[in-house]
């Protein structure tokens, strides 16, 4: 690789794990972004008649978005399904080949590389899946699964690939006896364990994780946000955490983007974003979360938003949010809302942002 | 609550083997309608009281114990959340209410009492004027629970043709659609002609919710009702089944994992683990004085949207047991921090009796002395929610 010089200063010995950097506060947004993505497009191209290959209007499921993130830390990307937040994050590893924009990781472009100069790239980048049962062949044993990064990208580590996985499924909480293991064998939170220890094999600077505790039960939840939380301390690794669930997400990242239709609404650092909302839709998304305590419950204000989310396909002129948006004006129709920083590190995208606490 | 359901439920948890008429809770045969049941029923029995419910579903590899002597009881107009993990039989309770495993290799005994009526002991006619009529389910998944040949209209008008055949199809029709306006679907003269698959996640759990009221029944049962739904849909919805719930005073069983709607929507919470009840009380002593070291872990491991981060999350331990091979004594000891509290061995060789807390209405199975509990939960717990 040629990019030692512009490598940022993530190997100078300096401890700067998740923790150490939430310390600093607002220094989520100092220094050198690992990956910087600048106006992202993913457009699915679509045919009134498949066979004439008769073009109708595409799909737009991530409009320009541009998100930066730093080593060590973690970027929480929500909204509700449709959005584009799994498209998005998809696109940022190449997986899905973007219809514009830049993808820079460590000043690097990757919309330029071919395909050998990805394949050396995706030892830096990897990805956690939602489906603990999809995403790991059923005919492979756990040992093979694990052992499959060194296999394809022709790494034998020190101490030979099966002492390595072995440490590996230790790392991630697994018993390394079960190495000859199917993933049938292995319930949800484990096999969500093995999803983790494959992805880290490499030692990536990235993963990408795709909605990874959707699929498993409050108590192992717990378990494995803990375990992606230590990884990354350990590591100093970078997080594109992918969900629905707020919560979750205000517990981990820090900093958070609200999509809505393709576009990035709202930007800021966790707790501005969850207590300084701006955008009417981060309002409504937080809103409509109910918290576990009775009390706080019955006296909250729920925004209620109405109708479903518009055809990506067809979206609305201006801002997209503003046929179910309650401030909707003229003017959101005519114009698209620029993002703006109104405030260092919080970036929105509304003509009439207003300061709203929903929690 | 009244008092008096309440020690219904209570004292049948209390002595489960002590059942009047004097058999050991035999596993029922659905073939066999038994009478020699005797109820000696003190005052007014809840509107739904559910008895030393037990559901076995005997397999090659053992007896599966989905649920285990289960208690409780609901009035009209009240919600009860059942929160628990996946296997800790939340959904096959509600099966059981609703009747569901009858024909099945499934031994359900004890008893279900839906407005006085022992739902366990009537026969499949009888059942089936029940089902859909007084009592309604709404599923986690619309799409696999309306057929994908009928329009919604017609699955509609087919409900309520089942148990009015005397009423004519335009009337139903007419039903059909002011059911769907009802539950807040726009536009319904043209939804009503539509397939499920034409609706959107949201649209089709309304119309599944239209397709269960539509006999108005005073027993709701909802399994999940908002887990495959966006948050800002699933608001939509529980305010919606809220505001039917005020409107026709119906009985609502939520069973969800998400311990939010239980605050927002339950009037009693019940946790289950294992197939068994192990806390059970008022939503706010339950989430404000939990005592079950279950409870407080799963109220611990949950990241709060509403505060700002602690430092990391409290899992609990482990893996949901196996209902096969569920645990010895206390079948929460192996993932139980807290064992060492007990002296001696108890938490692993006895099952904990469900015990009062004094308040009246908040049970709790566990075998630690109440005012350790109640220390812990003060000292260690509380300061961390």
């Amino acid at each position: 690789m040629t990019d030692d010089l512009t490598r940022p200063r993530t190997t100078d010995g300096q401890p700067t794990g998740a923790t150490a950097s939430r310390a600093t506060g607002s220094a989520t947004l100092e220094g050198a972004p690992l990956l910087k993505v600048t106006d992202l497009k993913k457009h699915f191209p679509q045919y009134i008649q498949k066979l004439l290959r008769h073009p109708d209007a595409p799909v737009k499921a991530v409009d320009g978005i541009s998100l930066e993130l730093r080593s060590g830390q973690t970027l929480g990307l929500v909204g509700e399904s449709g959005c584009g937040k799994s498209t998005a994050g998809r696109t940022m590893l190449r997986l899905l080949e973007p219809t514009s924009g830049t993808i820079e990781f460590e000043g690097e472009d990757l919309t330029r590389l071919d395909a050998n100069g990805m394949r050396r790239m995706r030892r830096e980048m990897q990805m956690v899946f939602q489906d603990p049962y999809g995403s790991l062949n059923p005919r492979h044993t756990i040992g093979n699964i694990i052992a499959a990064p060194f296999e394809i990208q022709g790494i034998k580590p020190d101490g030979g690939v099966k002492k390595t996985v072995q440490g590996l499924m230790e790392r991630v909480g697994l018993n390394p006896e079960h190495y000859n293991r199917f993933p049938h064998e292995f319930s949800g939170g484990q096999r969500q364990r093995i999803g983790v220890a494959r992805a880290i094999a490499l030692r990536p600077k990235l993963i990408v994780c795709d909605e990874p505790v959707s699929a498993l039960d409050v108590s192992i939840q717990a378990q494995v946000v803990n375990l992606l939380e230590e990884i990354q301390a350990e590591q100093n690794l970078a997080y594109v955490f992918i969900a629905h669930d707020l919560s979750v997400v205000r517990h981990i990242s820090d900093r958070v983007a609200v999509m809505y239709l393709g576009k990035v609404m709202e930007e800021a650092d966790r707790d501005e974003l969850y207590e300084r909302p701006l955008h009417p839709y981060t309002h409504a998304l937080l809103s409509a979360v109910p918290v576990p305590d009775p009390e706080r419950e019955q006296g909250r204000d729920r925004i209620l938003l109405k109708g479903d989310l518009p055809s990506p396909q067809n979206p609305p002129s201006g801002c997209v949010f503003r046929t179910r948006c309650p401030k909707a004006q003229q003017k959101c129709a005519d114009e698209v809302p620029e993002v703006r920083e109104v405030s260092p590190g919080h970036r929105v995208a509304c003509h009439f942002p207003e300061l709203r606490q929903v929690l | 609550m009244s008092d008096s359901s309440y020690s219904g439920s209570h004292r049948a948890d209390e002595h489960p083997d002590e059942r009047p008429g004097g058999d050991p809770a035999p596993a029922r045969d659905f073939t066999r309608v038994s009478s020699s049941r005797i109820h000696t029923l003190e005052g007014e029995r809840p509107y739904l009281d559910v008895v030393d419910l037990k559901v076995h579903f005997p397999t090659d590899d053992g007896v599966v114990r989905a649920v285990d002597g289960l208690s409780f009881s609901i009035e009209k107009g009240q919600t009860i959340g059942i929160v628990g993990e996946s296997g800790s039989g939340k959904s096959v309770t509600s099966q059981a209410i609703l009747g569901l495993h009858r024909g099945t290799r499934a031994q359900v005994s004890g008893s279900i009492y839906l407005d006085g009526q022992e739902l366990l002991e009537i026969d499949d006619e009888e059942l089936r004027r029940l089902r859909g009529n007084k009592m309604a389910m709404i599923f986690q998944d619309p799409l696999s629970a309306m057929h994908p040949y009928y329009t919604v209209g017609n699955q509609i008008v087919e409900g309520i043709r089942v148990h009015h055949s005397d009423m004519s199809k335009a009337a139903a029709k007419s039903r059909a659609l002011d059911l769907l306006a009802r539950v807040g679907i726009p536009n319904p003269a043209k939804r009503v002609d539509q397939y499920p698959h034409e609706f959107s996640g949201g649209m089709r759990q309304r119309a599944m919710i239209a397709l269960s009221l539509a006999n108005d029944p005073s027993l709701l049962i909802a399994d999940e009702p908002t887990t495959a739904l966006d948050v800002t849909v699933q608001a939509q919805i529980l305010d919606l089944m809220r505001d039917l719930q005020a409107e026709f005073g119906s009985a609502i069983i939520m069973i969800t994992h998400d311990l939010g709607v239980v605050a927002e929507m339950a009037d009693d919470v019940l946790v289950m683990y294992g197939g068994k009840k192990v806390e059970y009380g008022p939503v706010h002593e339950v989430f404000y004085g939990p005592q079950m070291p279950y409870t407080w872990g799963l109220l611990s491991s949950m990241p709060r949207l509403d505060r700002a981060r602690r430092d990391t999350l409290d899992p609990v331990p482990g893996n949901p047991p196996s209902l096969i091979n569920i645990p010895s004594g206390c079948a929460f000891h192996p993932r139980c921090v807290y064992r060492g509290e007990v002296p001696g061995d108890a938490c692993v060789s006895e099952i904990p009796e469900l015990i009062d807390t004094g308040s009246g209405h908040h049970q709790v199975r566990c075998h630690m002395p109440q005012e350790r509990r109640l220390e812990i939960f003060a000292n260690d717990i509380k300061p961390r929610l």
